[in-house]
């Protein structure tokens, strides 16, 4: 889902960003001129051997080179990524780029999860659906993040691309399933419908029987809030022979589950729903004729849903644990005692995502037996800041110990320890992405009553392919200084209440050449530490401060001195109490200049 | 900053006083456990002074010349309530006070005399916090409120409002999207899971439902009592029984409360005044809820089910408490009483 993630695999972006060179990035004017005859041959070739190059970063490399591989690999780009929908407009991407069949589009930045965007402030799918109709009429595959996205808008993506076939969306809000049923009917080769994490409205349209696909290959709806036609459903299934991942929502019981999962045996990944009795649908259920339904499904990969467990289910998902690489457990209450004979089973696991309700015993119990863990997400089941908090600095460490090959942690607790987080630097150097989220704020290392500098210091020194970097607790600039020294390869920095002074930004933004991506709330810096940034700006897809200490006059003075960034101001409220202090601050590059889709909450600078 | 303080003050609203989430998790003061927990439990005699030296080496060095500072604050935020300890509040939100305090104070020290601004903060800090507490629970789903300065004012959201739980309370009052949870993720506390303690001869106590569907166990806090009671709402069907149910659970607590020496023996039993008017505003009490887009409303607007499947938790408030037409009324009138 998210780039650190794609960027294991060696994808990514990374090119440099300069608005002075003709054709170097995704918006570059490609086709101004037309190459003399030899000229056109050599492009001819350049395209056939050009089009097996995958990784946009090479293919942005090979369009630096000069204007004709520029054209050549504009010709043969096959899939569009756009970090940032307003870093471009969608009639110069569609212009250069001309045999796309694959796009992916993101919109908000991050910090919208949290409430932190007001609502209608952009990011709207429409300005490029409509682009795309005329120019990609082959269009195959979508995927929007932290877009909006309405119904009208599917409805005319599904009428418009007879050839479409992924539809993938996440964290996007503005359609329900009236939209969907919209996709299902007309989209007669759709293979991938995968609704994740949005907000969809409940608009009573029985989406699930309208699909006139065959070749159905994964269909994810846990995000839908309302129920499902479960007859339609499970004629779906039984007609998607492709089918390989079904996730389904909370309103699936156990019952209906079994009959889903008799249907497709062949099945990869599975989303369970509530893995219970929920509502007395579907009858209950024997533990044993739901075990033998698991066992029958020896194809399962990927486990997830358990939205609302009815914890004597859970023995029946023993027998496909020993093949399990990915188990998501982070909606299920459940106790280490609970979780234990569950996770004893699972060797091979890969991907862990688990609530803090199994505490550091239970932590321990995945330390012992995941040997291959990859990634481990520790979310909290009470997401307050004075909650009792079950895990600790305990099973960190715990886990660091365990699992050597980790690569990526997110870990919400409410005590650490800056010997803690050094332990995990020093047994997991594989470690791309770490993301420690102490709940409380400004807490300092629970033990020594330090701040957490030390501990955050040793995570940028010792884990040298440290991509992301999420911090908390108690931190001074000293903490920041590490970062800027050691952090050669961060690309991504999430900051909340945390430094003393202008330094610290400084430190980071003169310090990580390699910065892509920084959020900050609600930290003490202030106009001098933006202005630290200057020459790194144009490098960056973007900068988000909000609760910070910035003024007008140093946004001000940054929007004139970089004429390629958008400076956006959003007021939460148009009172003009105090018109010099800047609330929330979203600024990136683009090549777009200033959208005109702004609401009045927004001005740009 | 101070322009977010002053943001506050026109808005006179209904239920603005408790800033909300904060106030409802009451904990247990014998509880340990909790982050500061340890620390809290020495704390509850009254202290001018700063809280706890030994716990803030980092800015030991800072103490001295702040502590005269911090002692008008704190004293200006001990509440004088019905509460047996006024414990300067809670160690966990003067600390984070005194952290921004200090940081800021650094950077302001240009600006302004930090003695005068802790003054001037102190005020103003107060009355922000109640305006916070009521835009937190307003806008909680939409934009971001001032929650930006929520690391400077949120702790005197507890000093402001925390009186009803003061040696309990621990953290300052929430900021808009803080922990980073998306929303889905939000809440899944607040229905508790009594099937999973039934299950095999766990080990906790388990509560069984004869007709085997799980309760709906919202938390019930009331204004004045520490400790917090569950009510399961599927057991009732009309407000009125719930009604009955909430003043008959908090009846022993609070005269318990009010007298500890004569609680439970039998000839103060006529003396214990029923917790009436819960519902319709006439009773010392009101009954209020936090919905599931975390807003605080008034119950018995909507029908049963509906509030059944919305209520994510509920609080006992004084009635008096509802009425406040400002917030720098309600904040003098709280540090008068």
């Amino acid at each position: 889902m998210s780039e650190d993630e794609e960027d294991e695999r060696g994808g990514g972006e990374g090119k440099r960003w300069s608005p002075d060179l003709i054709g170097g990035r995704e918006g570059g004017s490609g086709g101004a001129d037309p190459p003399p005859l030899s000229d056109q041959v050599l492009e001819n070739v350049l395209e056939n051997v050009l089009q097996f190059l995958d990784s946009r970063r090479d293919r942005n490399a090979a369009s630096l080179v000069c204007r004709s591989w520029c054209r050549a690999e504009a010709q043969t780009r096959r899939d569009l990524f756009i970090g940032n929908c307003y870093a471009v407009s969608p009639a110069r991407a569609v212009e250069r780029f001309r045999r796309v069949r694959a796009l992916v589009l993101k919109g908000k930045p991050r910090f919208a999860d949290f409430s932190l965007v007001p609502p209608r402030w952009g990011a709207g799918f429409y300005p490029w659906l409509a682009a795309l109709v005329p120019a990609y009429p082959w269009l195959e595959r979508l995927c929007l993040k932290r877009m909006f996205v309405s119904d009208d808008d599917l409805s005319l993506l599904a009428k418009s691309f007879p050839s479409f076939r992924d539809l993938t969306l996440i964290c996007c809000e503005g359609f329900g399933t009236a939209g969907l049923a919209a996709i299902a009917e007309h989209c007669r080769h759709l293979r991938v419908l995968d609704l994740i994490e949005n907000d969809v409205e409940e608009e009573m349209v029985d989406w699930v029987s309208r699909f006139s696909t065959t070749s159905l290959e994964s269909l994810v709806f846990d995000c839908v809030g309302c129920a499902v036609n479960l007859d339609a459903l499970e004629a779906l299934v039984a007609r998607s022979p492709s089918l390989r991942r079904l996730r389904v929502n909370q309103h699936i019981s156990v019952g209906h589950l079994r009959r889903l999962m008799a249907r497709a045996p062949q099945l990869t990944h599975l989303g369970t729903g509530s893995f219970g009795d929920g509502g007395g649908g579907g009858g209950e259920v024997e533990v044993a004729d739901l075990r033998a339904a698991f066992a029958a499904s020896m194809s399962l990969e990927c486990l997830s849903g358990f939205r609302d467990l009815a914890s004597e289910y859970l023995p029946a998902i023993y027998p496909v644990c020993a093949n399990l690489t990915s188990l998501n457990l982070s909606f299920a209450d459940i106790t280490a005692e609970q979780l234990r004979p569950v996770i004893i089973r699972c060797h091979n696991l890969q991907t862990f995502w688990v609530l803090d309700t199994v505490g550091d015993e239970g932590l321990l119990a995945v330390a012992a037996t995941c040997k291959d863990l990859r990634e481990l997400r520790v979310f909290p089941l009470d997401a307050s800041e004075d909650s009792e908090g079950s895990v600790s600095d305990v099973g960190l460490v715990a886990i660091s110990q365990g699992c050597r090959n980790l690569r990526s942690i997110l870990y919400f607790c409410q005590r650490m320890t800056n010997a803690a987080v050094a332990t995990m630097s020093e047994n997991c150097q594989e470690l791309f992405v770490f993301r420690l989220c102490i709940m409380g704020r400004h807490r300092p290392d629970h033990l020594t009553r330090e701040p957490m500098d030390e501990g955050f210091g040793a995570i940028v020194m010792n884990c040298k392919k440290l991509t992301r970097l999420a911090v908390s607790g108690l931190l001074t600039d000293k903490a920041f200084g590490y970062i800027g020294k050691y952090g050669k390869l961060l690309r991504t920095l999430s900051v909340a209440f945390a430094g003393n002074s202008d330094l610290a930004l400084r430190y980071v933004l003169e310090g990580c050449p390699k910065l892509q991506k920084l959020e900050i709330r609600d930290s003490p810096f202030g106009d001098a530490g933006l202005l630290s940034g200057i020459h790194h700006y144009y490098n960056m897809r973007f900068l988000w401060m909000n609760s910070c200490k910035l003024s007008i006059r140093g946004c001000k003075e940054v929007a004139r001195r970089l004429p390629h960034l958008v400076v956006e101001v959003i007021r939460d409220k148009l009172e003009e109490d105090d018109v010099e202090a800047v609330e929330k601050l979203y600024m990136y590059r683009s090549l777009a200049g200033r959208r005109d889709d702004a609401p009045p909450f927004v001005e740009i600078l | 900053m101070e322009e977010d303080f002053r943001k506050g003050e026109g808005r006179p609203q209904l239920l603005d006083l408790i800033p909300n989430e904060r106030d409802w998790m009451v904990k247990d003061v014998g509880g340990g456990g909790k982050c500061f927990g340890v620390s809290e439990e020495k704390k509850l005699e009254l202290r001018l002074g700063l809280p706890g030296g030994e716990d803030w080496p980092a800015v030991k060095e800072k103490r001295e010349e702040h502590s005269i500072q911090s002692a008008l604050s704190l004293g200006h935020y001990s509440k004088v309530s019905k509460t047996i300890c006024t414990n300067p509040s809670p160690v966990g939100a003067k600390r984070g006070f005194l952290d921004t305090v200090e940081s800021k104070t650094e950077v302001f020290q240009q600006q302004q005399p930090g003695f005068l601004q802790l003054q001037a903060k102190g005020k103003e800090l107060s009355q922000k916090t109640n305006g916070r507490a009521e835009q937190q629970s307003l806008e909680k789903k939409a934009c971001g409120s001032p929650a930006a300065h929520g690391s400077a004012a949120a702790p005197c959201g507890d000093g402001a409002g925390a009186n009803n739980s003061s040696q309990t309370r621990t953290a300052p009052t929430p900021v808009v999207g803080w922990p980073p949870i998306r929303s889905f993720r939000r809440n899944l506390a607040s229905i508790s899971k009594p099937s999973l303690e039934s299950q095999n001869g766990g080990p906790e106590t388990a509560v069984k439902f004869e007709n085997g569907r799980k309760g709906l166990f919202v938390k019930i806090n009331m204004d004045g009592i520490p400790i917090g009671r569950k009510v399961d709402l599927k057991a009732y069907d009309s407000y009125e029984k719930l009604s009955l149910a909430v003043g008959e659970l908090f009846q022993g607590l609070l005269a318990a409360q009010r007298d500890p020496l004569t609680a439970g023996t039998q000839k103060n039993a006529e003396q214990k005044q029923a917790i009436t008017g819960l519902l319709d505003g006439s009773g010392e009490y009101t009954l209020v809820y936090e919905d599931d887009e975390g807003d605080r409303m008034l119950v018995g607007d909507v029908p049963w089910d509906m509030f059944v499947s919305t209520a994510k938790r509920l609080r006992v408030l004084k009635s008096s408490e509802l009425s406040a037409s400002s917030l720098g009324a309600v904040s003098r009138k709280r540090t008068a009483t």
